[in-house]
């Protein structure tokens, strides 16, 4: 191929070489410079942006948590700061080994541990998850001089919530836990997703829950400009985040204590409205719970010591409970009467001491009956007969249209989660309850009991109440609400609650006057005269016992199993002429109304009209207003 | 007066005589090349500011040294050079330290050393000084010698691993071979071949990408190289980071560059090897597309005085030298912001003049030195 070449000949094709050489390597470093020219001017932008998100992080900044404080003043759910020890799985090679070392640090229950282990279950691997909380100083001092034997564990300063009062209201407040799978998703469905980077806690229950957006606040961020391993080098802009409102409630906590203590070891609800304002008062199911134990997540045992309690304190009776009303009933069905003038005032009945129905004796609880009962001495003697007979008078449809209109079987659209619609028994009703045909069909005795508050009737205290506030007020319904108003953390503005009429009841306010003044002879020669002995103001009342099992005929005894009991009810307003408070009790299981729910009342109304306070109870919280003084974000 | 004189100390004379060995124009632009490193290394390693002074400072010794060596003796190293690196090879196959998964380092007591950086030096001397003993009497029968001497190094540094030196070193070899008149029957199908080849694994790169799906004679982590560099988006915080980084810094330095000590890519650590093998993507984000031609328009420069001095060289082995250096110029500037801008695989080829390295600085100052050496000494020979 290469043939013998004169020098001349040589130089020529090595110089033909070099400029080829020449040309390939100008056509390579023109082949660079395109390449230099799409990324720096064709696809400037988006490597610009490439950049930018690369070296600038945004932080959030969790907002502080607004505060609930009830009518008074008392801080029901505040913050304060304090050290959390965190595990981050994925990053800890043994973790058992490692939190074995760390409890040589820091004191870890065998309760820590457990819970440690549901939230893992709950959460992905790379979450940092508490593994304990409220480190003491001491601790915090041990943890960081051994914090290099650590890597996957951290120290964090976080703010916790914290309910001062305990269990005290802890069905209206509820509580915040950490944000779980559910949360985040319906989180990620709502156009807050960016609000909850960096939010780790959310309202699970009560006011906690439905307030969410107000007390959460808005994240703020802080622009970092990080390295590629996510340290921070340094600040750039910080937008400081806006701390959630304050909730200020409708609730008079000293009331709610005055409740839940003369429930004693008693279950039951209460519930109390302001009538004319729907402001609740006070809203009572006991037992209670602490919702403290839920904040970071409730150890096992706990749950299920509260889960499987027969008490069931996780269930919030005034809300969600339905009960058959009872005698309680009554005054209401008395007013449908009139009101579709099916019964005058004046309209008496001859009482036998039972209803007969196709044969079937409807028994009165007074053998013998009452004798001639008009419609005053029916509610204050809780004539049965009288109200077997109006109710098969009215027949069903008519029963569940009037009474109805009082918002008994409908959700009365309280600012809570957990609402229960209750029964309002209506052929209808039964229709969509029954699957099977026969049992779908309306009998016309069940009509009977349903006068009478029983059968299926069944409807939460909230419910009740509501009604008796309506009555209260003259017919006029407000929507029951548990907050007066939202405080602004930010300046102090407050934006009121207002009352908010839902409708007015077409009714005589003379036919109201007829139920007003027999509710108060209940209190006054009637089946509440014992509770209300003495009580220099005038109440209406209306005692109420429901059964819980059919007795057959058998002579009630305290040798039945106090579960079967009957429960114990009474509603009542007060000052009767002009009501300032509306209220339903149940006990449940109490036996007669007059003898366990109407001291209850009688206690309630004390307080809130004449501020008497029974034995026992403080008229201040001791310490209250220390304990917030050290509030964080306030 | 005048002997009186003759005595007495006359520092432009000794100016004279100092500079006398050095080209100029390569001084020039050798010198502003590594100015421009200087800045670029402010910004991006001031703390090796030091060092790289002192790394000058041997380069330049090194270089003065090598433009005084006249060609012949040049001539008469190649053959012990190349055999002492041979054996070196041969040594680290046997003995050699492993580190990080390949076979590269000889200890020889004092020191280790690398014998395959000494070969991309050794190789093209050796077979520029063997066509010019057989200037006059070439056949075809010595190419296939030269491509014999050229493969043993090639494939002891190609089986430590080490891709990027091994392909340095042949590229060099092969440099010779085609200034000494390759036959273009052989250049043409290899090129196009060569071309294919790589077009293919552009457009299969899913398929022989999958795990599992080996490659002859390449190791796992040279396949990894060439696909993360076809996709580099497949492993975005492993392997594919660099390139990723990379590419940002250089897009996001648009056509003026962030300015000096600006490049966010830089000074937050995105970038890898930020001084050594990726510096240019610093330089690019500083100094943007201006930045980048200038420094390749000095490589041009560079490597254009290198043919010059190559065209104007009076003997085949002087030639064949300074054209071979001056593509291994070329392909060390090539290979280098190829791969640092994401078309060429990484390997690891410093960017010459600029990438912090000592032993990189010396060798290529060495280059240029013998280039100075065949510009000064070519009119000694006579042709």
């Amino acid at each position: 191929m290469t043939g013998i070449r004169t020098p001349e000949q040589e130089l020529a094709r090595f110089r033909t070489r070099l400029a080829v050489a020449g040309l390939v390597s100008l056509l390579c470093f023109g082949l660079l410079a395109m390449r230099f020219f799409y990324l720096q001017v064709v696809r400037f932008d988006y490597y610009s942006t490439r950049a930018e998100d690369n070296r600038i992080s945004l932080v959030p900044i969790v907002p502080n948590r607004g505060l609930i404080m009830d009518r008074n003043g008392t801080v029901l759910a505040r913050n304060f700061s304090a050290y959390t020890l965190e595990i981050t799985p994925s990053r800890v090679a043994d973790l058992e080994g490692t939190i074995e070392a760390l409890s040589q640090l820091v004191d870890i229950q065998p309760k820590d541990r457990r819970r440690l282990k549901k939230l893992m279950d709950e959460s992905k691997s790379f979450e940092s998850l508490p593994i304990r909380n409220r480190l003491s100083d001491e601790e915090v001092a041990r943890f960081i001089a051994q914090r290099y034997r650590f890597p996957g564990v951290e120290l964090k300063a976080r703010l916790f919530r914290d309910y001062p009062m305990g269990s005290f209201g802890s069905h209206i407040i509820g509580y915040i836990g950490r944000i779980n799978d559910r949360d985040l998703e319906r989180i990620e469905d709502s156009d807050d997703a960016a609000n909850y980077r960096g939010t780790d806690h959310i309202g699970k229950a009560g006011l906690e829950k439905s307030y969410e957006r107000e007390l959460h606040g808005t994240t703020g961020f802080e622009e970092v400009e990080v390295d590629s391993g996510g340290r921070a080098v340094r600040s750039l802009r910080r937008i400081p985040a806006t701390p959630g409102n304050n909730l200020i409630l409708t609730v008079d906590l000293k009331l709610q204590e005055v409740v839940e203590k003369a429930f004693g070891s008693r279950r039951g609800a209460l519930v109390a409205i302001e009538p004319g304002t729907g402001g609740v008062l006070a809203l009572v199911s006991v037992p209670t719970f602490d919702p403290n134990l839920f904040v970071d997540g409730i150890a096992p045992q706990d749950w299920d010591e509260l889960n499987n309690s027969p008490d069931h304190p996780m269930v919030n009776r005034a809300l969600n409970g339905a009960y058959p009303p009872g005698s309680t009933f009554k005054p209401f069905m008395a007013l449908a009467a009139l009101m579709s003038g099916k019964r005058t005032p004046g309209q008496a009945i001859s009482d036998p001491g039972y209803f007969d129905f196709g044969g079937h004796h409807f028994r009165d609880d007074k053998a013998g009956g009452h004798g001639t009962v008009d419609m005053y001495r029916s509610i204050v003697h809780s004539c049965d007969t009288y109200y077997y007979r109006l109710a098969n008078d009215m027949g069903i449809d008519l029963i569940a249209q009037t009474i109805g209109e009082f918002g008994f079987g409908s959700r009365t659209g309280i600012d809570i989660e957990g609402e229960s619609v209750g029964v309002l028994p209506s052929p209808e009703w039964k229709k969509r309850r029954f699957k099977k045909p026969e049992q779908q069909k309306w009998y016309g005795g069940e009509t009977i009991s349903i006068g009478i508050g029983q059968g299926y009737n069944a409807y939460t205290m909230l419910q009740l109440a509501h009604a008796t506030a309506t009555v209260a007020a003259g017919g006029v319904m407000y929507k029951p609400h548990l907050v007066k108003y939202i405080e602004s953390a930010r300046d102090g503005s407050r934006r009121m609650i207002e009352p908010e009429p839902l409708k007015t009841i077409r009714i005589k306010p003379e036919h109201i006057e007829t139920i007003r003044r027999a509710m108060i002879g209940v209190n006054k020669e009637g089946t509440g005269t014992r509770a209300f002995a003495g009580a220099p103001y005038l109440a209406a009342g209306k005692t109420g016992t429901a059964q819980v099992f059919s007795l057959k005929g058998a002579k009630y005894s305290s040798r039945i199993a106090e579960r079967l009991r009957d429960h114990a009810l009474f509603i009542a307003f007060a000052p009767a002429d002009k009501p300032t408070i509306a209220l339903a009790v149940l006990v449940e299981n109490g036996g007669f109304g007059a003898e366990s729910a109407a001291p209850i009342a009688r206690q309630v109304l004390d307080y809130y009209l004449l501020g008497k306070l029974p034995a026992g109870i403080a008229p201040e919280y001791p310490g209250a207003e220390g304990l917030t003084g050290d509030v964080a974000g306030d | 007066m005048l002997p009186v004189t003759s005595f007495r100390f006359d520092p432009r004379k000794w100016l004279a005589r100092f500079v006398a060995p050095l080209d100029g124009p390569l001084c020039l632009i050798v010198a502003a090349i590594l100015g421009f490193a200087t800045v670029v290394m402010v910004s991006a390693s001031p703390e090796r500011l030091g060092t790289l002074a002192l790394n000058v400072c041997v380069a330049f010794a090194v270089m003065w040294v090598a433009a005084w060596i006249p060609p012949q003796r040049m001539m008469s190293i190649a053959l012990p050079l190349y055999v002492l690196g041979v054996l070196l090879l041969v040594g680290v196959a046997l003995f050699g330290d492993v580190s990080k998964g390949a076979r590269r380092w000889l200890n020889i007591g004092v020191a280790r050393i690398q014998p395959s950086e000494l070969m991309k030096i050794a190789m093209p001397l050796m077979l520029a000084w063997y066509f010019q003993c057989r200037e006059g009497v070439l056949r075809v029968r010595d190419f296939l010698v030269a491509g014999a001497l050229l493969i043993v190094p090639v494939g002891l540094i190609a089986k430590q691993p080490d891709l990027g030196t091994a392909v340095l070193v042949a590229a060099a070899g092969f440099y010779v071979l085609f200034f000494a008149g390759l036959t273009w029957r052989l250049i043409l199908p290899v090129a196009v071949v060569g071309v294919v080849g790589i077009a293919s694994i552009v457009a299969m790169g899913d398929t022989i990408c999958q795990p599992g799906v080996e490659w002859p004679g390449m190791r796992e982590y040279q396949k990894h190289r060439v696909c993360t560099l076809l996709d580099p988006t497949s492993d975005p915080l492993g392997k594919g980071f660099h390139i990723i980084q990379s590419t940002i810094a250089i897009g996001s330095g648009g056509v003026f560059g962030k300015g000096w000590g600006s490049g966010t890519q830089t000074h937050l650590d995105f970038l890898p090897e930020r001084h050594t093998d990726f510096i240019f993507a610093v330089l690019t984000e500083e100094f943007g597309l201006v930045g980048a031609l200038f420094l390749v328009i000095l490589y041009i420069l560079l490597i254009f005085r290198g043919f010059f001095i190559a065209a104007g060289a009076p003997t085949l082995f002087s030639r064949l030298l300074a054209g071979a250096l001056a593509l291994i110029f070329f392909t060390y500037a090539f290979v280098n912001m190829g791969m640092v801008s994401g078309i060429l695989p990484v390997v690891g080829v410093p960017l010459p003049f600029v990438s912090y390295g000592g032993t990189a600085l010396v060798t290529l100052c060495l280059g240029v030195g013998m280039l100075m050496s065949i510009q000064r000494h070519r009119r000694r020979v006579g042709t």
